[in-house]
C-alpha cells in the first residue's frame, strides 16, 4: 500500500491478505499475500496448476475464498465489514464491485451472437447504467484504439484470435476499470498473432491502469512488468523487479522454472 | 489479364482468328499462358478457359423415376377412388363451425404453448439454480407433470369442483378469507384445457430449455458474471440466445406435437377442431371426409410451423456461422438465373468468365 503513494494515479490498489482457496480436497492458494498499487503492472508468472488463475479469478470474486479478504482500494472485495463481523455482500454490490475489475480471458469469452460494438456496449449499458449513445460512442473510441475501428459489426467468429482478443481487451476497458486482470491472453493463440496482442497490453501499461497479468511470454513480462511474482504450489515464492527476478533469482523453484521457460535462442 | 482480353473479344463475336493476331501482347505480359483455341504446345497447359463438365450420377436418376411413379400411384388412387368423399370434404373444409374449431385449436395452441415454453424456461432456470430448494420444486415439477397421462391431468382439473368445492384466497390454517369462489365456476372446460396443456408442456420445455442452457460454453456465462451484468440479463440476453439453437429444434416439435395434443381435450366435450369434426361426423356417418378436413387443417398448420422454425432457425444462426446458407427461396432464384432461356444464358455468361463456346 505505501508504492500507491509514489504514483499519479490512486485508484486501483489491490491488498491480498492471506488467502486460503481450496477446490474440493486440493488447496490451490496458500496463504497469499500480495500487494498491488495503484497504476503498477504486476506480472504473475509460474508453472500451471500454480494457483495463478485462481488467485485472479479471486480478485474479481468470481471465486469466494475460504480464508483472508482481498480489498479495492481499501474495500473490501465480496464482504462489508460491520459490528466488527464480515458480512457477505448482495449479489448487486458484487456485481457493482466487478465493475471496477476488467476481466480479459484465455479463450477471449466473446458473445458469440453479439457483434463486436454489442459486445462492448454490454455491460456499459446494463450494469452501469450507461446511456446507449455514449456507450457507443465510447465502444467505437476503444475500438479504434485497439486497431478495430472496421470491425465494429463484425461477428467474433468472422475474426482472427488476435482481433477477438483485442475486442475482449477493449470490452473490458469499457467499463473504465479501476484494475484489469490478464488470465493468460496470448495462450490462445498463434505465434504471429500473439504480437499485436501483447503490443495493446503495453499501450494500455503505460496509461496508469493497474494490470495484472499472468502470462508465460518472459520477455513480455521483462518489458512491461514493473514487479514480476513467481507462484508455485499456490504460494508466492519470490517477488521483486524484473531484473531482480529474471536475471538473478535467488529461489530455487524461481530458477529451475525460468531455466525451463527461457531458452537462449529465443531470449528477447 | 489474358482472360478479360479474350472475353471482350468472344463478347464481339470475333473468332480465333482475331485471337491469334492478339496473341503475342498476350505471350509478352504472361509466357506460360496457352491460347485456348490453339493445341496445348507447352508443358504446363493452362486450364483456366476449359469448360468443366459436371459428374454424372446415373442413380440418380434411377431413383427419381421410382419415386416420381410411386408419388404418382398413391395420388391416382387418393384422386380416383371415390370412397376419399373429396366432395364432401371440399364442401365441409371451409364451413363455418369448422373454421370456429380450427380457431379454437389455434388459440389453445398460442396460449398454452407460449404459457409453456414461459413456465418451462422459469423452471428450467430454477433447476440450474444453486438453490437447493428451487432445483428441487423444479425437478418435482417436472417429476409429476412427465409421469402422469395428459388425459388424466386434464380430467382431473376440470373435475377440480368435485374434489374442492370452492377455492379460498386466504391465510392457511386460520378462517382469514381474503375472497371465496365456486370451483366449478372458475375452471370452465377453457381453462381447465389450458392448465392441463400449459403445466404439462412447462415439464417438458424446461427439460428442453435447460438442456439447451447446458450446451452454452460455461466461458460466456463467466465472462457476464466478470463484467458485472446482473443475473436475469444474463440469462435472457447473453445464454438463451446462444442456447436457442439446441432448443429451437426440439422445441418446434413439441409445437407441433402440441397443435394435434389439443384434440385431446375433445373429453372435455370442447369444441376444437378434432371435437366438431367428431360431433359432425356422427350426425351425417361420414367420417373418413370429416377426419381428412381436420388432418388436412393439422398439415395446413405444420406446415407453416416448419417453414416459421427454418427463418426462426436462421435468425438464432448469427455469429454462429461465419456466412449464412442461403434460403430455399435464394437458391430458387439462383438457380432461375442461372438456368433462364438460351439468350440471357449467352450473354451473362460471355460477361462474367468463358469466353469458350460461344459461337
Amino acid at each position: 500500500m505505501s508504492l500507491a503513494m509514489n504514483e499519479v494515479t490512486t485508484r486501483g490498489a489491490i491488498a491480498v491478505r492471506s488467502v486460503d482457496k481450496s477446490y474440493g480436497t486440493t488447496q490451490v492458494l496458500h496463504e497469499v499475500d500480495l500487494d498491488v498499487a495503484a497504476g503498477e503492472v504486476l506480472v504473475v508468472i509460474g508453472p500451471s496448476g500454480s494457483g495463478k488463475s485462481t488467485l485472479l479469478r479471486t480478485i474479481n470474486h468470481l471465486e469466494k475464498v475460504d480464508r483472508g479478504t482481498i480489498s479495492l482500494d481499501g474495500e473490501l472485495i465480496g464482504y462489508k465489514v460491520r459490528n466488527g463481523k464480515l458480512h457477505e455482500r448482495r449479489e448487486s454490490e458484487i456485481l457493482a464491485q466487478r465493475t471496477d475489475v476488467g476481466m480479459v480471458f484465455q479463450n477471449f469469452n466473446l458473445f458469440g451472437h453479439l457483434t463486436a460494438l454489442q459486445n462492448i456496449i454490454e455491460a456499459p449499458i446494463h450494469a452501469k447504467g450507461v446511456a446507449k449513445a455514449t456507450a457507443v460512442a465510447r465502444a467505437k473510441q476503444l475500438l479504434a484504439r485497439v486497431g478495430l475501428a472496421d470491425k465494429a459489426d463484425a461477428y467474433p467468429r468472422q475474426l482472427s484470435g488476435g482481433q477477438q482478443q483485442r475486442v475482449a481487451i477493449a470490452r473490458a476497458l469499457a467499463l473504465d476499470p479501476k484494475v484489469v486482470l490478464f488470465d493468460e491472453p496470448t495462450s490462445a493463440l498463434d505465434p504471429e498473432l500473439v504480437t499485436e496482442v501483447l503490443e495493446v497490453i503495453k499501450d494500455l501499461a503505460k496509461s496508469g491502469t493497474t494490470l495484472i497479468i499472468v502470462t508465460h511470454e518472459i520477455g513480455f513480462a521483462r518489458d512491461v512488468a514493473d514487479r514480476i511474482v513467481f507462484m508455485d504450489g499456490g504460494r508466492v515464492v519470490e517477488e521483486g523487479t524484473p531484473a531482480e527476478i529474471l536475471g538473478n533469482p535467488r529461489n530455487e523453484r524461481t530458477k529451475s522454472f525460468l531455466s525451463k521457460v527461457i531458452e537462449p535462442a529465443f531470449n528477447i | 489479364m489474358p482472360p478479360a482480353v479474350k472475353t471482350t473479344q468472344a463478347h464481339a463475336g470475333q473468332q480465333p482468328a482475331t485471337e491469334a493476331v492478339q496473341e503475342p501482347s498476350v505471350a509478352e505480359d504472361d509466357p506460360s499462358s496457352a491460347p485456348n483455341s490453339a493445341a496445348p504446345n507447352t508443358a504446363t497447359p493452362n486450364y483456366a478457359d476449359y469448360a468443366v463438365v459436371a459428374a454424372r450420377h446415373p442413380w440418380r436418376w434411377v431413383g427419381t423415376v421410382i419415386v416420381v411413379a410411386l408419388a404418382a400411384a398413391v395420388l391416382y388412387s387418393l384422386v380416383s377412388n371415390p370412397r376419399w368423399e373429396w366432395g364432401v370434404v371440399a364442401q365441409w373444409f371451409t364451413a363455418e363451425s369448422i373454421l370456429r374449431g380450427l380457431g379454437q385449436t389455434l388459440k389453445l395452441t398460442v396460449i398454452s404453448g407460449s404459457l409453456g415454453f414461459l413456465l418451462g424456461f422459469i423452471l428450467a432456470l430454477m433447476r440450474l439454480s444453486s438453490s437447493p430448494l428451487f432445483s428441487s420444486v423444479s425437478w418435482t415439477f417436472s417429476w409429476i407433470f412427465r409421469s402422469t397421462p395428459l388425459l388424466v391431468q386434464l380430467l382431473l382439473w376440470y373435475n377440480l369442483g368435485y374434489l374442492y368445492e370452492t377455492i379460498r384466497l386466504g391465510v392457511p390454517f386460520t378462517s382469514i378469507t381474503f375472497a371465496e369462489f365456486q370451483t366449478t365456476s372458475l375452471i370452465s372446460q377453457f381453462a381447465a384445457a389450458v392448465l392441463g396443456l400449459t403445466l404439462n408442456q412447462a415439464a417438458y420445455s424446461a427439460e428442453i430449455i435447460r438442456g439447451g442452457i447446458l450446451s452454452v460454453d460455461q466461458g460466456q456465462i463467466e465472462a457476464a458474471t466478470a463484467l458485472g451484468i446482473p443475473r436475469w440479463r444474463r440469462s435472457t440476453r447473453i445464454v438463451l440466445p446462444q442456447a436457442m439453437r439446441a432448443i429451437l429444434p426440439t422445441a418446434f416439435n413439441e409445437i407441433i406435437g402440441l397443435v394435434k395434443g389439443t384434440s385431446i381435450v375433445y373429453v372435455l366435450a370442447y369444441s376444437e377442431l378434432f371435437y366438431t369434426v367428431q360431433v359432425i361426423y356422427n350426425r351425417t356417418q361420414q367420417v373418413l371426409p370429416m377426419l381428412l378436413v381436420a388432418t388436412i387443417w393439422y398439415i395446413v398448420i405444420t406446415s407453416v410451423l416448419s417453414i416459421a422454425q427454418y427463418y426462426i432457425e436462421r435468425h438464432y444462426s448469427r455469429g454462429a456461422l461465419r456466412t449464412l446458407p442461403p434460403t430455399p427461396l435464394q437458391k430458387l432464384r439462383s438457380f432461375i438465373s442461372t438456368h433462364a432461356p438460351i439468350r440471357s444464358t449467352a450473354s451473362s455468361t460471355a460477361s462474367n468468365t468463358a469466353p469458350k463456346g460461344q459461337s
